[in-house]
């Protein structure tokens, strides 16, 4: 920690926690960890399940990361972090199947690719290794929930429009399909993940013009 | 037992397509896809690492990982299941791989070498490498002739998807594209378009 005493919630570090929600968020920006953003957003449920091991992976590499900065030669740091990050995802991948086994089987590989989920990989490179632990801590809960947040809605729109539900529970009423109103199967299928994120990017670029590509 | 194979191998390339149907290697595959020519290395690389890693993995898997896979060892081993170890074991196979990779097409190929710069050790993370092996472990394959045909299949259905969507962005550089849409977003929106595009070849058996 720090010898002049910053104190914990300074607007820099609360800086550190809203910027990755949209100006330099993970998936629309960094274009970091979109491999498993995807595949798990046809329900809510399992989105968020996955929101939430990788804010955990995120925040305890993260950390561990920090702490092992001054230590690690550079040469072998790519090691190190597959390690660490890797250790941490089997503890995740074992608490899920322990109790919550349903989504574990929904969730297939993907909790195992969390370990190449580039988000983790690339935070670590470049927030964690020239930063302090308590820092990094925010970085990576900041980055976790701008991923997290892009996942939820995401899968929000997918289930809503895809089966009538959000979070397994029915919203669109009865009388709906009685006149007629099918359930949009497309919605559920990969493909339509993509065109989603797409329609979120132009969005954001729109209102966020400073975000817009020149190619 | 010939027919099983092409059938593995053309459901991995086309069905099962690693980016269409399971978005794996979605970070290098958008961010390599600029230029045919480079895309069309990387696409090479990852066939290559797939087509060794998935059966170097399988073999892992079944004589050593497994529930009883260590009874070749000594009948008491019977019932030790490692399996959890599996990550941690497969990451290290993997960049050992890349490793090698990355030397074979330096010492063959310099200037393939050179325009795949950063991207070549980032195969290690590449999703789409670990996702063909824990895939794999998934679908309990019966033999390594099958795994090798599950593995080369999905490492080319990347090249397909990767050069595919290089080749369209080449082009659409002229195209009159609204401003928020540029670069990244549009080319979501194409993937999806592939994506569906791909999905006609859903239910094919040989």
């Amino acid at each position: 920690m720090s010898a002049e005493k910053e104190p914990l919630f300074s607007s820099k570090n609360i800086k550190l926690l809203t910027e990755p929600l949209n100006d330099s968020n993970p998936i629309t920006v960094q274009v970091l960890g979109i491999c498993s953003a995807l595949a798990v957003t046809v329900k809510v449920k399992p989105a968020f399940v996955m929101a939430l091991s990788v804010m955990v992976v995120m925040a305890v590499s993260n950390v561990a990361i920090s702490l092992l900065r001054k230590t690690v030669p550079p040469r072998i740091r790519i090691i190190v972090q597959l390690v660490v990050i890797a250790a941490m995802v089997i503890l995740v991948d074992q608490v899920l199947k322990a109790f919550l086994y349903d989504i574990s089987k929904q969730l297939s590989v993907f909790v195992g690719l969390i370990i190449t989920n580039c988000i983790i990989m690339g935070r670590l490179e470049a927030f964690a290794l020239s930063n302090k632990p308590w820092q990094s801590f925010l970085d990576g809960i900041g980055n976790a929930a701008g991923y997290g947040i892009i996942l939820i809605i995401v899968a929000f729109f997918r289930e809503l429009l895809g089966s009538g539900t959000v979070w397994g529970f029915q919203v669109i009423p009865k009388g709906v399909y009685d006149f007629g109103y099918e359930n949009n199967g497309l919605m559920i299928l990969p493909p339509m993940a993509l065109i989603v994120v797409g329609a979120i990017i132009w969005i954001q670029r729109a209102k966020n013009k400073k975000l817009v590509e020149s190619n | 037992m010939m027919e099983n194979l092409v059938n593995i191998f053309v459901k991995s390339v086309f069905i099962d397509n690693m980016i269409f149907a399971y978005f794996l290697g979605m970070c290098s595959y958008l961010a390599v896809s600029k230029t045919v020519k480079t895309s069309t290395g990387l696409g090479i690389a990852v066939i290559f690492v797939l087509g060794f890693t998935v059966p170097v993995d399988y073999l892992i898997e079944n004589y050593l990982l497994k529930e009883g896979a260590l009874s070749w060892l000594s009948p008491k081993l019977a019932d030790v299941d490692l399996s959890f170890l599996s990550f941690i074991i497969f990451i290290a196979v993997i960049a050992s791989m890349v490793q090698l990779v990355e030397m074979i097409i330096e010492k063959f190929s310099p200037t393939l070498y050179n325009s795949l710069g950063i991207f070549l050790p980032l195969i290690a993370v590449n999703c789409a490498i670990l996702g063909g092996s824990l895939f794999m472990q998934e679908r309990a394959y019966n033999n390594i002739a099958e795994a090798t045909a599950f593995g080369l299949g999905s490492g080319v259905g990347w090249f397909l998807a990767i050069v595919g969507i290089a080749a369209i962005r080449e082009k659409i550089r002229y195209s009159n594209i609204p401003d928020p849409l540029k670069g990244l977003g549009i080319t979501f929106i194409i993937t999806g378009l592939m994506g569906i595009a791909f999905m006609g070849f859903m239910g094919i058996k040989l």
